[in-house]
């Protein structure tokens, strides 16, 4: 469907429901979409499953919607940092589940689900706790481990600019995860800085193509 | 045998010493940071950080600090000309496709036959963070690991079997350490070279025969 430039964050994440499976971009706060997880958390939608590499940074962000008890559930490489106060105490109190993943795997699987690959063999892991239970299988002499896609409801990413055809460029290392959210969810909003008209921004440049992306709000 | 044992600069510059000219090459968080301070310019090496880009330059000075610019430790750092941008997938398709040159990485302990642990402790009350380090672990084609040779209890962190949760397995090729530099594989641990001690000393300190 043709991108939609909603007028506001609030508005452009009003249908987020309740349960709901939303990757968020970002590495640590570079390409974190700020002004949507704000929205998100005035719109009240809980019981989430948070997908993202680290598990909230200092008080804001991510960070202030575990605060509110909004996140059932976060699935990450690398929660643990100096100013992760507020995921560390959720998860000591037993308040908060988490899935850890190799982060290669993360990025991984999500490629598939916006693939439509329905799992695949990868040799991250083998032989640690990560893949205790997992199915694995020899091919041509090594040993690979079965991974299976993470698809979200929704995507909430960060980006440089975007056109009026909802065609996105990144800026330098906060591109990170955002192209690879984009294609593996149902709705997909994005954060940029500017949107320019059509023609504005070089075709052969382009990261993430207008077909990913839902909606388009400026921040 | 050398005068005395190495200093974590020296020991950066030992691997520096080491990584190929042109290599492209991905630093850990922590000490493997170091080793960038030791590459000279001519090396031609590049730098691959896992949030996505080739081409990382030094740290940034401060008040020109770029924060869609990043490390994987999250400090901003710069681009040098030839510097490249991509998306996560692919960064990580560069490590576990085969097409780094080589990793270095810190370690809680290494096996003899290069197995690494340097993920989690296993302490019940320890919350776990694994990032890129399974993925660099078996991917890059030389997994160098710089580390003190014992713990601060005096317990060798050079083992038969690490009794630590495993990051991966038979992957690490190099060890540089305090007191040595050893090789690792099938065969068990090759000494290389010692600092202020000697083969026999450390082996027995080690409780391992040295190949």
């Amino acid at each position: 469907m043709k991108v939609r430039f909603p007028e506001s964050a609030d508005e452009a994440v009003a249908d987020v429901a309740d349960g709901s499976t939303v990757l968020v971009g970002g590495f640590g706060p570079a390409g974190m979409p700020y002004a949507l997880i704000d929205a998100l958390i005035r719109q009240g939608a809980t019981d989430l499953t948070i997908v993202n590499n680290n598990a909230g940074n200092a008080d804001t962000g991510l960070a202030a919607l575990l605060a509110e008890g909004r996140v059932r559930k976060v699935i990450c490489s690398f929660p643990r940092q100096h100013d992760s106060w507020v995921f560390d105490g959720l998860y000591r109190e037993g308040r908060i589940e988490l899935e850890l993943v190799p982060q290669g795997n993360l990025a991984e699987r999500m490629r598939a689900a916006g693939a439509g690959i329905g799992a695949f063999f990868c040799p991250t892991g083998v032989g640690t706790p990560l893949a205790e239970g997992k199915e694995t299988r020899e091919i041509d002499g090594r040993t690979y481990v079965l991974e299976y896609p993470i698809h979200g409801d929704v995507a909430l990413i960060g980006a440089h600019r975007a056109d009026r055809a909802g065609n996105l460029v990144y800026r330098k290392t906060a591109r990170n995860f955002g192209p690879v959210m984009a294609t593996a969810a149902d709705l997909v909003v994005a954060e940029v800085r500017e949107v320019v008209e059509i023609g504005a921004i070089d075709p052969e440049v382009v990261v993430t193509p207008g077909i990913f992306v839902d909606r388009v709000v400026v921040s | 045998m050398s005068g005395s044992a190495r200093t974590v600069d020296e020991i950066a510059a030992a691997v520096a010493a080491d990584i190929p000219e042109g290599s492209f090459v991905n630093l850990g968080i922590g000490q493997p940071t170091k080793v960038a301070e030791h590459l000279t310019a001519d090396s031609g090496v590049v730098l691959h950080t896992e949030n996505g880009m080739l081409g990382m330059g030094p740290l940034a000075a401060k008040g020109h600090e770029d924060w869609d610019l990043t490390n994987a430790g999250k400090q901003a750092v710069t681009e040098l000309p030839g510097a490249a941008y991509f998306h996560h997938a692919d960064s990580f398709a560069m490590m576990r496709g085969g097409h780094l040159d080589v990793c270095v990485l810190g370690a809680f302990q290494v096996s003899v036959t290069g197995d690494l642990a340097n993920w989690h402790t296993g302490a019940p009350d320890a919350i776990p963070a694994v990032g890129g380090a399974m993925d660099l672990a078996i991917g890059a084609k030389q997994v160098f690991v710089m580390m003190t040779l014992f713990a601060k209890d005096g317990s060798p962190k050079l083992v038969t079997e690490c009794t630590y949760p495993l990051t991966g397995l038979a992957c690490v090729t190099r060890l540089y350490t305090d007191l040595a530099t050893f090789d690792l594989g099938p065969r068990g641990a090759h000494l290389v070279e010692t600092f202020g001690t000697t083969p026999a000393e450390l082996a027995e300190r080690l409780g391992l025969d040295l190949v």
